[in-house]
């Protein structure tokens, strides 16, 4: 078998496939280039991040987490020397910059915010969306491909669009700048491409393994339960991955609706300053631990990926 | 075994509950599985779309919430039709799409036309030209201020290194024939991966028949590809198209934070004027009317969408 392949007449040659991989290497590397500099960015000091030409060799440094997760105040040598001496790196750190530690900072809230309303939302539309999935799958509802259309076509409103009667309706509803009303929106939003991909996954269970269950005996719940929820688990897993990321990354709504108590990460993250100007070192640490999870699924989700970014209209 | 897990579920619910649900009948069922989605979604997106239609009639403002609100028929739209900066706003919109569209998929049919050539470790490579675009858009556009910073950002640096302009004329985001293509380089690095990758499936699909078919009749690799390569990955080439001129035309968060429609408003996508109207000038009802407009003009495309996803499925 791998002999025929091997002499097939459209096999690319070795010289093809020696340029193929060298013009795809150096994409690959040129694209990555930017977020190597994020990384590399977050562990430079702040004059080494500023400085010119571009450092690409220097004296790694936490610096930049620590302002990341501190506020600091300016504070006079005398002042900083009657302190007793520092508790630690990070105190010893910004004290050479003439500075204390006046507290922390609210990228840790900011950061849970995100994490609450990113799974509590996932959870949500998985939910709904598995449940809605199997009954458009395997029950005749009467216009099925409408309703499938209308489910869809709430995605392809622009969000700034939405956000101007859900910004009233939040106000009236006492639910601006909530984590409730984030997770309720998060879910609307992203219900559309749960049902959409579950409906992929659980059209391909066979209906013969549910009428075994159900000629068993079991109920037709039962036999969802126990026969089809068990197949569907890696598109059930892939679906929740996909809606996590959406709104990990999600920044329209959050940028409009949440300004204090329930903002998430991506419109805080920009407003991180430093004296004079932005502190690119902490914006870069917070940009990298925000990342880092995305990148982790990424790796995870490679052989769904196509399948979740068209939802579902390719399948491989 | 199976039972006893079956009627420990049914113990656990309340009597007059598990005989209704033991006894639901299979439309019944259907509907209590999917009205929970339809009513959130009529809660969350129809009714707010509604109150939008409503709003977009009258002169209401949000932050004074305790004025009388006028009828204003139907002069938000026209007024809105007429207004200049929306026209401009809608050519920005039209420039950026249609440039990142173009962009995207001659590099990103290009490059599954390469990894198509499964070379060693393509696979590897693949997933790391994957990764740009599963990052916030946001997120990632605001770092890209730094890498565009005259002189210390590596952009600047990278494109003085290799064309010989002095760094601090490279202004990307405070030039104004710039800045346009600031956003649209951005765009192009985080999107041209997802083109490729529906490309990449698009090409994959081919069965390999064809091309031995067109070997023995000695057709030329050249016309091989436009016989047979391009045609039968169009559909997929389509589709990415599609999604992407849906997702640009809709698109905020980048620009927002990169340029935020600046310098002046050279790069103010309809987004970018719809935000500005609707929460800085808190102009509410003519915003909602411009909203409508938008709405009603991507609801146009993924009807055009649907078409060529079914299309697709019928391959």
């Amino acid at each position: 078998m791998s002999l025929t392949t091997a002499h097939s007449v459209v096999a690319p040659s070795a010289n093809a496939k020696l340029i193929a991989g060298t013009i795809i290497v150096a994409y690959a590397l040129i694209s990555i280039v930017p977020l190597l500099w994020i990384f590399a960015t977050s562990f430079k000091t702040p004059p080494d991040s500023i400085a010119y030409p571009p450092k690409v060799v220097f004296q790694p440094s936490i610096e930049g987490y620590c302002n990341l997760f501190t506020t600091r105040t300016r504070q006079t040598p005398e002042y900083i020397n009657s302190l007793g001496p520092a508790t630690g790196f990070c105190d010893e750190t910004v004290r050479k910059r003439n500075m204390v530690i006046a507290g922390p900072s609210n990228f840790l809230p900011r950061f849970v915010n995100s994490l609450i309303i990113a799974f509590g939302s996932t959870f949500c539309a998985v939910f709904l969306g598995t449940l809605s999935a199997y009954g458009f799958s395997r029950f005749k509802v009467p216009l099925a491909d409408d309703l499938l259309f209308f489910i869809l076509s709430t995605r392809m409103m622009p969000p700034i669009a939405v956000a101007i009667p859900i910004y009233l309706m939040y106000r009236e509803l006492g639910l601006s700048d909530t984590a409730l009303g984030m997770i309720l929106l998060y879910t609307a939003v992203n219900v559309s491409l749960a049902v959409w991909l579950l409906k992929g996954f659980i059209d391909e269970i066979p209906r013969e393994y549910e009428e075994a269950a159900m000629i068993d005996g079991y109920t037709r719940l039962q036999a969802f339960w126990r026969t089809v929820l068990p197949q569907a688990t890696t598109g059930i897993a892939a679906t929740a991955i996909f809606c996590l990321i959406f709104a990990w990354n999600e920044y329209a709504f959050a940028a409009l609706l949440t300004s204090g108590t329930a903002q998430t990460a991506p419109p805080f993250i920009p407003t991180i300053i430093g004296e004079g100007g932005q502190d690119w070192p902490a914006v870069a640490a917070g940009t990298t631990i925000f990342l880092v999870p995305i990148l982790v699924f990424t790796i995870l989700l490679r052989k769904q990926l196509l399948r979740g970014i068209t939802f579902g209209a390719v399948r491989k | 075994m199976l039972n006893r897990t079956a009627d420990s579920v049914a113990r656990a619910t309340p009597e007059p509950l598990a005989r209704r649900v033991r006894g639901i009948s299979d439309k019944g069922l259907a509907w209590l599985f999917i009205s929970p989605t339809i009513l959130l979604l009529l809660a969350i997106n129809i009714f707010p779309l509604f109150w939008a239609i409503y709003l977009s009639f009258t002169n209401y403002r949000a932050n004074r919430p305790n004025e009388v609100v006028k009828n204003l028929g139907l002069s938000n739209y026209r007024r809105i039709l007429g207004d200049q900066d929306i026209w401009i706003a809608m050519q920005t919109t039209a420039h950026f799409v249609f440039w990142t569209i173009l962009l995207q998929t001659l590099i990103g049919f290009t490059l599954a036309w390469l990894i198509d050539r499964k070379f060693r470790g393509h696979a590897f490579w693949t997933t790391i030209i994957l990764v740009p675009m599963m990052l916030s858009p946001a997120v990632v556009g605001n770092f890209w201020r730094f890498l565009y910073e005259p002189q210390i950002g590596l952009f600047a640096y990278a494109i003085s290194f290799v064309s010989g302009i002095p760094p601090t004329d490279i202004q990307m985001l405070s030039n104004v024939s710039l800045a346009p293509w600031s956003i649209i380089i951005v765009d192009t690095w985080m999107w041209t991966p997802y083109v490729m990758l529906i490309c990449l499936a698009g090409l994959r699909s081919i069965p390999e028949y064809i091309y031995e078919a067109a070997e023995v009749d000695r057709a030329s690799n050249w016309r091989q590809f436009w016989s047979i390569t391009l045609p039968m990955a169009l559909p997929f080439i389509m589709l990415a198209v599609l999604f992407r001129g849906i997702e640009n035309f809709k698109m905020f968060d980048m620009v927002n934070l990169l340029t935020g429609g600046g310098p002046g408003s050279t790069t103010e996508v309809a987004s970018i004027t719809l935000k500005r109207q609707a929460f800085e000038s808190w102009r509410t009802g003519y915003s909602s009317a411009f909203a409508i407009i938008l709405f009603v003009a991507v609801f146009g495309l993924a009807n055009i969408y649907v078409k060529a996803l079914n299309k697709v499925k019928q391959r």
